[in-house]
């Protein structure tokens, strides 16, 4: 081993109590860095996940300005045949086009203001986890029947059940007067409240005579293969807008803007926090790299005496201030990887985040996973902040006057 | 008195014979002070603000309501007693702040746009006296009274229904034999609100006029009733529940938005959480700094028990030693902190995350807010836990073996 290592190696445990005390603060911070990190970016992984597959899509093509005044007569024309060109074009099943009126709803004994949309029943199933959590009866089959599928909630509340009769009541396209009956053939329980009470769907075809949107619709929505190459399918569906017709491509960051500014907002604020932790770890590696080169004066001065420069010093401190991070990194993810695994299979809940996690679309119990990046990212900062605080007792020794210092008791 | 003075005096002096590692240490503290104080006066300003904004989204501390209406919002579900008995109940006990309101779904459309709402039909003075959304008008004019015929409408849905004051829409609803049920309106105000979803979802009409629309005499859906403070409920509960008799719900704030309700026990929670995570990543270094300080004055330490001081004295020196670091960094991390809050009561402006935050329910600037119990737990935490910290290094001290450690090199 060469010898400046072993040089510091030796150094490090002439204290060995400090010495542990140090690493301690790191393995703290590091495990608890390991631990939230890996909780966090699971969290807004699935987050994303759930609150796009849900509904919203990765990409929607719109009228411009549908997106935020979302009135009626802002349509995509032709919107199945647009989705169905995409279709073949992007070699992608995912693409369905869909429309959305707000519209009375009464049974025999109640009425509810909802929102209902128009989908494709081929293909809804492809860009929506909807049709899939239907509890009872079935999502609709047939383009132009005239179903309805309901959400549990706003089954109850209009007292009706699979088979009942519901009469719409809304305006159309061209804002005239629109009305029809449906039969309730399905009931959905999506477990989110608001929208289990505020939902309807209706096969496109039925939603296009009553609604007269004359072969429009509102949007056609767009789910890739995942996030990340959504860009690439992006630009490739842009290419295929038709050129005559005024229309726009959304991302979902566009379409939700709230999703990733919530994950912003929760970011900064950990990041914050991350900070802090990381300058009180460094403060403490400063404390006692301090200590240790302060209690050396008189040796230092000797070896200096004999011909060793200050720099030479200076490294072998920087040098026991490495192995110590490194020990502190290690052991740091390793105990975080573990407390990290150990809720992988028991999960993560406390109180009140059941009601928290309702608003993001998440689990009340959630399982998170170390990766490479979650182990790893906190430890290194971590690391990096120790060295550099390792730096003003390291430069100090430029200072030091040999024969002073081999006085110094 | 004396023997004290001389622990103080002897533990004082200690503190500053090696003044870098006291000043680190102190600055060490000093940043942990800071960061509890200082984050938790941004969280609790956000979450604050968030309380508020939902209470007055609701509005009230306390509500009464049918026991089924809050599944099933409908006019079906009615407040047993009329609203006049109401008013006399209730004024008749001396609470002033209290509003008898109707709250169905309807559906609101002007010549261009339809919309899902929630039509409130309030008596605008009483809506003032429980500080409810819709009170602050920003154009036009606030209903004049119970039996006004105008609505006022939120500014954002306003504008998705381009509509403006002095144009007519159209409210429907049902009556309790679920027969439609509507009237044409004129906009006679606009109001605004910190969140845009309340902006879009409530409408407010005169209670009367709203009351002959629906067919329903003298009833109303929901009574809400404020006190002075949202923390302290149960008082004003259990009188609301005394007077309203058994056949209504009466609930608090708390079990009406379960979300905010458990906002605040989440955010208490969390302080303590954050204070506890600093100190331990600051009491690694604190117990360093005073092993260091034990081990240099072995000799010292030996001396003294030699000439018959008590190893109580020197348990005593060596935690006040911790004590007053840890007072001297609390009261300069306190003053960070109020100095560092103190330019921002304006408000920080984070509304390019404006959409994110109203996921989490939050209003997109954030007024920090200092609260007297926040900084007294971090302060307390900090004292009490350092001072058991200390004990460790403080007792082997006193536990030397005079001889022994006189002899020590």
């Amino acid at each position: 081993m060469n010898i400046t290592i072993r040089l510091a190696w030796r150094n490090l445990w002439r204290h060995s109590r400090r010495t542990w005390l140090t690493i301690g603060a790191m393995v703290f911070s590091n495990a608890l860095l390991v631990f939230m990190i890996s909780l966090q970016f699971g969290m807004y992984e699935l987050m994303i996940d759930n609150t796009l597959q849900a509904f919203i899509g990765h990409m929607q093509i719109q009228a411009p300005g549908y997106k935020d005044d979302a009135k009626m007569r802002q349509v995509v024309p032709d919107a199945e045949q647009l989705a169905a060109t995409l279709r073949q074009e992007l070699d992608l099943e995912t693409i369905a086009a869909r429309s959305a009126a707000f519209a009375l709803l009464s049974s025999e004994d109640r009425s509810y203001g909802v929102q209902i949309f128009g989908v494709d029943p081929r293909y809804e199933p492809g860009v929506s986890t909807l049709p899939g959590l239907v509890k009872e009866g079935r999502y609709p089959q047939d383009r132009d029947a005239q179903e309805i599928v309901i959400g549990s909630v706003l089954a109850r509340n209009l007292k009706v059940s699979l088979g009942d009769e519901l009469t719409l009541l809304g305006s159309g396209r061209d804002g005239s007067f629109s009305a029809a009956v449906a039969e309730v053939t399905g009931i959905f329980e999506s477990g989110v409240i608001e929208m289990d009470r505020s939902i309807a769907e209706v096969p496109l075809g039925f939603f296009d005579d009553v609604f007269y949107m004359d072969g429009a619709a509102h949007a056609v929505v767009i789910v890739t293969p995942g996030l990340a190459v959504i860009e690439d399918y992006r630009a490739r569906a842009e290419a295929l807008l038709p050129a005559e017709e005024d229309l726009v491509l959304h991302d979902w960051d566009a379409l939700q803007p709230g999703l990733k500014q919530a994950i912003q907002a929760d970011i900064s604020s950990a990041f914050f926090m991350y900070g802090v932790l990381v300058i009180l770890v460094a403060f403490s590696v400063m404390n006692t790299q301090l200590m240790s080169v302060l209690e050396r004066t008189h040796e230092f001065g000797i070896v200096m005496a004999l011909g060793l420069t200050p720099g030479r010093l200076g490294r072998l401190v920087i040098l026991e201030t490495s192995l110590m991070g490194l020990a502190g990194l290690f052991l740091g993810a390793l105990v975080g990887g573990l407390i990290t695994l150990w809720f992988t299979y028991n999960g993560f809940s406390y109180p009140g985040m059941d009601q928290m996690a309702a608003n993001f679309n998440l689990p009340s119990r959630f399982y998170p996973q170390a990766t490479l990046l979650t182990l790893f990212l906190g430890p290194a900062v971590v690391f990096v902040g120790s060295i550099l605080s390792a730096l003003y007792p390291a430069l100090r020794l430029h200072w030091l006057r040999p024969v002073e210092a081999m006085r110094a008791v | 008195m004396h023997y004290v003075q001389i622990i103080f005096t002897l533990a004082w002096r200690n503190l500053w014979r090696n003044h870098r590692r006291t000043i680190i240490m102190l600055a060490a503290i000093s940043v942990g002070a800071w960061a509890m104080i200082f984050m938790t006066s941004l969280m609790r300003g956000m979450v604050n603000e968030m309380l508020r904004d939902g209470i007055r989204a609701l509005p009230g501390h306390v509500q009464v309501h049918h026991p089924d209406y809050r599944d099933d919002p409908s006019v079906g579900n009615l407040v047993s007693l009329t609203s006049a008995e109401i008013d006399a109940t209730l004024a008749g006990a001396g609470i002033e702040r209290f509003t008898a309101r109707i709250r169905v779904p309807a559906i609101i459309s002007s010549e261009r746009e339809s919309r899902g709402v929630t039509l409130i039909g309030a008596d605008p003075l009483r809506e003032k006296s429980v500080a409810a959304v819709g009170s602050e008008i920003v154009e036009g004019r606030n209903l004049d009274g119970p039996d006004d015929g105008g609505v006022v409408l939120g500014r954002k849905l306003a504008e998705k229904l381009e509509t403006q004051v002095g144009k007519r829409i159209v409210l429907m609803s049902q009556d309790p034999d679920n027969e439609v049920a509507d009237r044409g309106y004129r906009v006679v105000g606009l109001f605004e609100a910190n969140l845009a979803a309340h902006e879009e979802a409530f409408v407010f009409a005169g209670r009367e006029t709203v009351q002959k629309m629906l067919r329903i005499d003298d009833r109303v859906s929901e009574v809400a009733v404020a006190g002075d403070d949202y923390r302290v409920v149960d008082a004003l509960l259990a009188e609301v529940r005394v007077l309203m008799g058994k056949d209504d719900e009466v609930l608090p704030w708390t079990e009406l938005d379960e979300y905010l309700g458990t906002m605040l026990g989440v955010m208490d929670g969390f302080v303590l959480v954050w204070v506890v995570v600093i100190f331990l990543a600051l009491s690694f270094g604190l117990v360093n700094t005073l092993v260091m300080a034990v081990f240099e004055r072995v000799r010292e330490i030996g001396l003294m028990l030699a000439l018959g001081m008590r190893p109580s004295s020197i348990l005593g020196q060596i935690i006040v030693e911790s004590v007053l670091l840890l007072v001297l960094g609390l009261i300069i991390g306190n003053l960070l902190a109020f100095a560092s809050i103190i330019p921002l009561k304006d408000g920080i402006d984070i509304s390019i995350v404006a959409e994110g935050m109203e996921m989490f329910g939050a209003s997109s600037i954030l007024y920090p807010e200092i609260e007297k119990s926040d900084v007294i737990l971090a302060n307390i935490v900090v004292l009490v836990l350092g001072f058991i910290a200390s004990l460790s290094p403080a007792w082997q001290a006193s536990r030397y073996e005079p001889v022994e450690a006189i002899t020590k090199v």
